[in-house]
């Protein structure tokens, strides 16, 4: 079997500079910063959406609240898949209704997590607007959906994969792109 | 991979790995926070049928894992089946028949035979949940006593004593097959008359009287006290049970620690349990119950779907 | 090794280098055991009143494929049979099916209820050959000694379904760690010990024999043998079930293990087969119960108690007893043909020039697969389904004519 080909795609400076720009564009799609919340999804959007919160918050000037969601229960896969471990807590501390709301999640690829995340979203409350960031966008989409704020666009291969490691569960901030590995599992 | 990560059926906890139990166990947290919001519903089991099929009569066990059902979604129907099945005429295994030739997803039974939730799982490709079997298991009500215990104190190193009609209670045998695979301390306590043969080789204590029994213990799960066992003679009167076994508050008061209290329900107060310690500070009672949902909604979850074969082929499909 | 002469329907000599004369029959038993048919002590035909599980023809059938010319035929039936025509009937029809010789045995109550004893004699002028209410227990004492002391004029032996039923009552297996597992209700070793202990003092108070029907415990196994060195006319059986298996077999909640007595410990296991060895107990009897496939298909509370044996019994005893060296073949050979037929008196057990021409020819080391559906038994209810074992009948010849030709080893 031919080794894995790993492919460091953006080190740690140039994902701050990325998490920097797309707060900025956030911000720019924003007209009341007051009413944002951000949302991650597990698990590293949580982590992205952390991030992102404080420089909207720095950037704007106000309190951003910050949600988190765990899809796995809204996945539109497990006749196929079968149950999978429960990743992380769903926690929302302010009402949706009335909100600009961010979902924020590391990779964007066949678009069903975010499919999932609306779901789950709209049985939480209604926000006035939805929008979408990702830290990669890798194509390769089944549904029609598509981000509001990019990071980075990266052409990949569907037999690819993209990792995202965060300092905060990983130890390292990287985003690697693996060639011909298998999907995972 | 988690496709039937438990198997097609859960039947008991005597066969569960302790890595189950805990799977289990972690799954149900987050269940447990879905029946706090407004929308009390998740879509996981959209469009599966469930049959909640239950040959003795209960209320709280049926509601709750109808509960448990509907809030993932699930379409149920209720079949009441009174009286045994050679009563009524039609045999369990028509009874199986008849359910799988409807396309029944999943089966939730409870029966008067123990063994009977075996002998259904063996008969149909629906997933079985033994919501009861007779005096053999009761595997949802042991997992919800595993979860309350949890919620205060680690499993492992706790000592629980289980007080009342052991020889007759599949609620005391599944809480003793989770209780030892965790590794806790287990006794049991109660009237020689009401213990069953060969307990201690299962590595349980005995105890005969209760005041030895709430001297030892950290936890005490106190098992109803069925009329019926009055008049087939294994005790002599109710006035006697609760003056030798009853768990009141003054023998509670003299206990050297501060017990964790829980019950199955429903109770018999003032026979096996005093009102005042039913319903006093250490009772978790009513946690039992609203983590009893919570467990059910584990359950099906973890039993539910992922074919194997579709799994195959969905490798290297996309996630995202 | 010799060669066995049948003539007229007796034995006619047996001795190295026989000729053959006219145009008999000549069957070549190399490898195999000539050895007296085997007699059952205790059978369940289930005709007259269950016909659609077994009749007398299909149970006599089952009987010589098994290599058992001679069975007795318990009185349970329904009608029962308490009196001189149901024990004819049950003779006409066994004549008819012309295959093994069919004893009935007479009720020791009138309808097995425990209350009025039963005709002896006339039972007896029937062709009764001894006299038990099993299915149940005799049910009183003073019913168990007045059968004792009147069957003496009879030369009959009591036979006894030891069991205690205020202690047994709703129990289904044996009250052990298996059956707190199961969660089921279980029947405990002094329901048998109780009844066994009871019979041994009536046996001894009146002179008269006493027989007790499948020994399953230890207890009981320690009392007979303390009896008989005291000189009490008591003989036992076991069933090959019980010097096979233990209440392991119940789980799964297996119906097939269901019977009554239940199957035991390990200890009690032991216990039998030692008996049957130093002669405490006199003789393997199956207890042949058939069942029909739905009653045994339903909760193990529900399904009813007992298996078949009649087409199995050599085949576990060779295989659990023979090869493990608890009994040599000739010891079994006693334990299956010449004990069971002194119990009861009857002309069989023995190739002894003039005795009645029933022989089998067994391969001891043939080995075959159990498959139910084979069984020329009406019913399929046995815990050894798919097992190997070791032993088979090769013919069963009953008054001298073969009544049962086994396939060889190779063709199984």
């Amino acid at each position: 079997m031919p080794p894995e080909e790993r492919q460091l795609l953006l080190d740690a400076s140039a994902i701050e500079r990325t998490l920097h720009r797309m707060a900025q564009d956030i911000v720019r799609q924003t007209p009341d910063p007051a009413l944002l919340v951000l949302i991650g999804v597990q698990r590293r959007g949580v982590e992205i959406a952390a991030r992102l919160a404080a420089i909207v918050a720095r950037e704007a000037h106000v309190d951003v609240p910050r949600g988190q969601m765990d899809i796995t229960l809204y996945r539109d896969d497990l006749e196929v898949v079968g149950p999978r471990p429960l990743v992380g807590p769903t926690e929302l501390p302010v009402a949706l209704d009335g909100r600009l709301a961010w979902i924020v999640d590391d990779v964007l690829f066949s678009g069903r997590t975010v499919r999932a995340a609306l779901d789950q979203l709209a049985d939480f409350g209604r926000p006035a607007r939805i929008g979408l960031a990702v830290l990669i966008d890798r194509g390769g989409r089944e549904l029609p959906i598509q981000a509001d704020v990019v990071g980075e666009r990266v052409a990949t291969a569907p037999g690819d994969r993209v990792d995202v490691f965060v300092r905060e569960l990983d130890g390292r901030d990287a985003v690697e792109i693996v060639r011909g590995a298998k999907g995972k599992a | 991979m988690s496709a039937g990560r438990l198997g097609k059926d859960l039947l008991g906890l005597e066969h569960l790995s302790a890595d189950d139990i805990r799977l289990i166990l972690d799954t149900a947290e987050p269940f447990k926070e879905i029946s706090e919001r407004a929308i009390k519903k998740v879509p996981v089991l959209r469009g599966k049928t469930i049959v909640n099929l239950f040959f003795e009569a209960s209320t709280r066990t049926r509601v709750s894992f109808e509960f448990a059902e509907k809030r993932l979604s699930a379409d149920t129907v209720n079949v009441a089946a009174a009286g045994s099945s050679v009563s009524k005429g039609e045999t369990l295994v028509d009874t199986a028949r008849n359910l799988e030739a409807m396309r029944i997803d999943m089966v939730v039974m409870r029966h008067g035979a123990s063994g009977a939730a075996k002998f259904l799982a063996d008969r149909i490709k629906s997933n079985v949940i033994n919501a009861g079997d007779g005096k053999h298991e009761h595997p949802t009500q042991g997992l919800l006593d595993l979860l309350t215990i949890r919620d205060h104190r680690p499993i492992e190193g706790t000592r629980v004593c289980i007080v009342g009609d052991v020889l007759h209670s599949r609620v005391a045998r599944s809480n003793i097959w989770g209780l030892l695979k965790l590794g806790a301390e287990v006794a049991v306590c109660g009237p020689q008359t009401l213990l069953p043969m060969g307990i201690e080789q299962l590595g349980v204590k005995v105890f005969r009287r209760v005041e030895e029994a709430i001297e030892w213990a950290a936890v005490l799960n106190v098992l109803r006290l069925q009329l019926e066992r009055m008049q087939a003679g294994y005790v002599p009167s109710v006035r006697e049970y609760y003056r030798v076994f009853g768990v009141t508050l003054e023998r509670l008061e003299r206990a050297p620690r501060e017990l964790l209290i829980l019950h199955p329900g429903p109770m018999n107060r003032g026979v096996e349990i005093d009102s005042r310690v039913a319903d006093g500070p250490h009772s978790v009672i009513l946690n039992q119950v609203t983590n009893g949902v919570a467990v059910r909604m584990a359950v099906l979850y973890l039993l539910a779907g992922g074919r194997p074969e579709l799994a195959e082929s969905a490798k290297g499909a996309p996630e995202r | 090794m010799a060669d066995v002469l049948l003539v007229d329907g007796k034995v006619n000599a047996v001795s190295p280098n026989l000729a053959a004369r006219g145009d008999a029959e000549v069957l070549d038993a190399a490898g195999c055991v000539v050895a007296p048919g085997f007699v059952d002590l205790h059978v369940h035909l289930r005709e007259p009143g269950r016909e659609d599980v077994e009749t007398i023809a299909t149970g006599a059938r089952a009987a010589v494929a098994g290599g058992f010319t001679s069975v007795c035929a318990m009185p349970n039936t329904d009608p029962v049979t308490d009196n001189q025509a149901a024990a004819g009937f049950i003779v006409s029809q066994a004549r008819r099916a012309a295959t093994a010789r069919v004893y009935p045995i007479g009720a020791v109550s009138l309808g097995q209820k425990g209350e009025q004893l039963a005709e002896f004699g006339e039972l007896v002028a029937a062709g009764a050959v001894g006299v038990s209410d099993d299915g149940h227990p005799v049910a009183t004492a003073h019913l168990m000694r007045t059968a004792l002391e009147y069957a003496l004029s009879f030369g009959i032996p009591v036979i006894d379904h030891c069991e205690d039923v205020s202690l047994s009552a709703g129990g289904s297996m044996h009250e052990g760690l298996v059956s707190t597992r199961l969660g089921l209700k279980g029947i405990p070793r002094a329901a048998e010990d109780v009844i066994v202990a009871r019979d041994l003092q009536l046996a001894e108070l009146t002179g008269g024999h006493l027989h007790c029907a499948h020994v399953s415990t230890a207890g009981a196994v320690a009392m007979i043998r303390a009896a008989k060195a005291r000189g009490v006319r008591v003989t036992a059986e076991v069933t090959p079930h019980h010097l096979a298996l233990t209440d392991a077999a119940c789980e799964a909640y297996e119906t097939n293990a269901k019977m009554n007595p239940p199957l035991r410990e390990p200890g009690d296991l032991e216990a039998v087969r030692a008996a049957l060895a130093d002669g405490t107990i006199d003789c393997i009897a199956t207890d042949h119960a058939p069942h029909h496939y739905d009653a045994k298909e339903q909760e193990f509370d529900n399904a009813p108690f007992g298996v078949v044996g009649l087409e199995t019994a050599l085949g576990v005893a060779i295989t659990e007893l023979v090869e493990t060296r608890v009994l040599s073949l000739a010891q079994l050979v006693r334990c299956l043909a010449t004990r069971p037929a002194e119990v009861a008196h009857l002309p069989a057990g023995t190739l002894a020039p003039g005795a009645p021409a029933d022989v089998v020819v067994f391969d001891p080391a043939a080995a075959w697969t159990v498959d139910p559906a084979r069984f020329f038994s009406k019913s399929r209810n046995t815990p050894f389904a798919g097992r190997t074992l070791r032993g088979l009948v090769r013919w069963t010849i009953v008054g001298g004519g073969v009544v049962h030709r086994g396939e060889s080893a190779a063709a199984r």
